[in-house]
């Protein structure tokens, strides 16, 4: 052991071929390429299927017009078509899909347990009861109803860390008083649809589902401002969340502050949940399997980037089979994504008690 | 290493109460770590072994009463300033699913770094010499879930030392070790305390170990702090059955010179009576 101690001081700097040094230098970079190259494809992989889903529809327009459209060149009615109809659309479900991604990336590291993201433990159910009050009740505009989905998402996320939290957050409490919240939540959200008005009600039924259709630039800019604003924020707190991974004692240990930057982090999911679910209603499980994919593509615990680029893509490929399978009706992107998410979810619940873990 | 640590860190207890919510695990407990030295905390289980080591490290704030290191009240300095002087290993670290040994160990480093300047040169240094001295380099790119027991323990180990603190606090740092890799473990210690100069802090089930390996011995009894002082004088007969309730012999360790406890227990009578002089062969009859 002494040996070792000497020679590798020796060595220091030095690194010749073969030495510890360049061995785990080695390791680290081949970890930071393969993330890199992970997200460069997913990017590209989101680039193509936002061009795509701009061009297909009852008017398509041909994929090479697409780039040159957004930006207000082309023939006759295509830039039309693709600003005001396409294009929101196709952003809104990036920036939801993106938003989605990160927030069950954050939530399912910080409980570590992947049953633990926003669409199960109820802070989209929370956004959406408090979305439904303002639509069946208020009758509200849009800008309420996404200020509602927000005040619900944190009155929602609040609760449940106050009843959850027993001498530092626990998963399995978080899990379980998460699905108990959501199931009332639903149930508040089910009495208001039976008070409510028959026009009220299928606004309120469509929106439910978790619905891309006929966004506008107003679905757009509250999604798209809160993910300008959070990407630095959620770039800064990572490397806490990375440590918090560790368990609170071994964070406190290596100097994060543990409540802080946890409390941080989850008020960043929240709003990220609470404003796709006011862009797009309570659209099912992108959340909940774009991390768990991601984390397998890279093979790293914690992957912030690649679970945003695979909740973007998740939501692109759903909208566009939403769109097209039984086309010319289009179904809600959330019965897609419901379809794709609950097999994933009984995989997870049958291993899981297997093994003894999680939920 | 790059940033070797110095000597002369203090660490001390002052009259602190230690309690979960309402439950007093300790009262009026005052001690003093001696900077540059190995220290053993010893006692039966439920003491309050680990939550004195946790109250030290920060991760509990004393109900009354203070932990000071360098002389300043510890949950008064920014956290990320302790980290860079006082590194602990907890007793039940998670390990994220599927994290690599070489990005867990390379977590110990968050203290040193800042923003902009994330991974240096003398983070490689610290993560690649943590993992040759633990021996756990050759398993840098495995997944920390598929490894046995001892050698996660032997990669945790090494993120706490590449935290590479002067004051090093761990909790059992031998559970789940064969005997050949607690000697290890235990030698690793030495050899940082004294190449370096680091004062450790450890909890230690093994009294034998504890004589052998520390300076300083504090045995702990429901809270309170029974005795201290080197091993000799800490570990003898009075003491075990006073803290565990024990009845022993204890002999000198043929190979350190070292107390070594001998237990007695409930089958043993006869061995016992032998042992109290009144006649060796008897038990072999």
């Amino acid at each position: 052991m002494s040996a070792t101690l000497s020679g590798l001081q020796d060595c220091d700097r030095r690194a010749p071929a073969g030495d510890p040094l360049r061995i785990s230098r080695r390791i680290r970079r081949a970890g930071i390429s393969r993330s890199v190259a992970v997200g460069t494809v997913l990017a590209v992989c989101v680039l193509m299927l936002f061009c795509v889903s701009i061009s297909v529809g009852d008017f398509p327009v041909p994929l090479r017009d697409v780039v040159p459209a957004i930006f207000g060149h082309g023939d006759n009615r295509i830039p039309y078509v693709v600003q005001t109809l396409r294009l929101p659309r196709a952003l809104t479900a990036v920036l939801v899909g993106g938003a989605l991604g990160f927030s069950g990336a954050i939530f399912q590291s910080l409980a570590r347990n992947p049953l633990a993201s926003p669409d199960i433990i109820g802070i989209s159910a929370g956004a959406s009861a408090s979305a439904v009050f303002v639509i069946v009740i208020l009758s509200g505009s849009y800008a309420m109803v996404a200020g509602g989905a927000l005040v619900g998402g944190f009155v929602t996320a609040i609760v449940i860390y106050v009843v959850a939290y027993r001498r530092g957050l626990s998963s399995y409490r978080l899990v379980l008083v998460g699905i108990g919240v959501s199931a009332m939540l639903t149930a508040v959200t089910n009495y208001l649809m039976t008070r409510a008005e028959i026009y009220d009600a299928a606004r309120a039924t469509v929106w439910l589902t978790g619905s891309l259709n006929g966004r506008g630039w107003e679905h757009v800019r509250p999604v798209g401002i809160a993910m300008v604003v959070l990407f630095p924020v959620v770039m800064l707190l990572s490397r806490g969340l990375r440590i918090l991974q560790l368990g609170d004692d071994a964070a406190t240990g290596l100097g994060v502050n543990v409540e802080r930057t946890r409390g941080a982090l989850i008020a960043v999911a929240v709003v990220l949940a609470a404003v796709s679910t006011a862009s797009a209603g309570p659209i099912a499980f992108v959340a909940f399997v774009a991390s768990p994919i991601a984390r397998r593509l890279v093979r790293t615990p914690l992957t912030l980037i690649p679970s945003a680029l695979l909740g973007a893509l998740v939501l692109l490929v759903s909208d566009l089979i939403a769109r097209r399978v039984f086309s010319p009706t289009e179904l809600p992107v959330g019965v897609v994504t419901g379809v794709i998410g609950a097999p994933y979810l009984l995989w997870l619940l049958a291993r899981s008690n297997k093994t003894g873990r999680g939920g | 290493m790059t940033n070797s640590p110095q000597n002369g860190h203090t660490l001390e207890a002052q009259h602190v109460r230690l309690a979960y919510d309402h439950m007093v695990v300790a009262d009026d407990l005052s001690l003093v770590v001696p900077a540059g030295k190995i220290t053993c905390i010893v006692g039966a289980n439920a003491c309050g072994k680990s939550t004195l080591l946790r109250a030290l490290a920060r991760l509990l704030r004393p109900q009354c009463g203070e932990v000071l290191l360098d002389g300043r009240a510890i949950h008064r300095l920014p956290t990320k300033e302790v980290a860079t002087r006082l590194g602990i290993l907890p007793q039940s670290p998670i390990a994220p699913d599927g994290i690599t040994v070489a990005d867990l160990v390379g977590r110990g480093r968050y203290p040193h770094q800042r923003w902009l300047q994330q991974w240096s040169l003398g983070d490689e240094d610290a993560v690649t010499s943590a993992m040759v001295l633990t021996g756990t380099l050759d398993l840098a790119s495995r997944s920390v879930d598929e490894l046995s027991g001892g050698q996660r323990q032997r990669v945790w180990i090494a993120m706490t030392l590449a935290q590479g603190t002067p004051l090093m606090l761990l909790d059992e740092p031998t559970t789940f070790l064969d005997l050949a890799h607690q000697v290890e473990v235990l030698d690793l210690l030495v050899d940082l305390n004294q190449r370096e100069g680091r004062t450790i802090v450890l909890v230690l089930h093994d009294l034998n170990q504890a004589a052998r390996y520390s300076h300083h011995v504090i045995a702990l009894k429901q809270g309170c702090v029974v005795a201290a002082g080197n091993a000799a004088a800490v570990i003898t007969e009075e003491m075990v059955a006073d803290v565990f309730d024990l009845r022993c012999r204890v002999m000198d360790d043929p190979v350190s010179g070292t107390p070594m406890v001998l237990p007695i227990g409930r089958h043993m009578d006869v061995g016992a009576e032998a042992a109290s002089g009144r006649s060796a062969s008897k038990s072999l009859v």
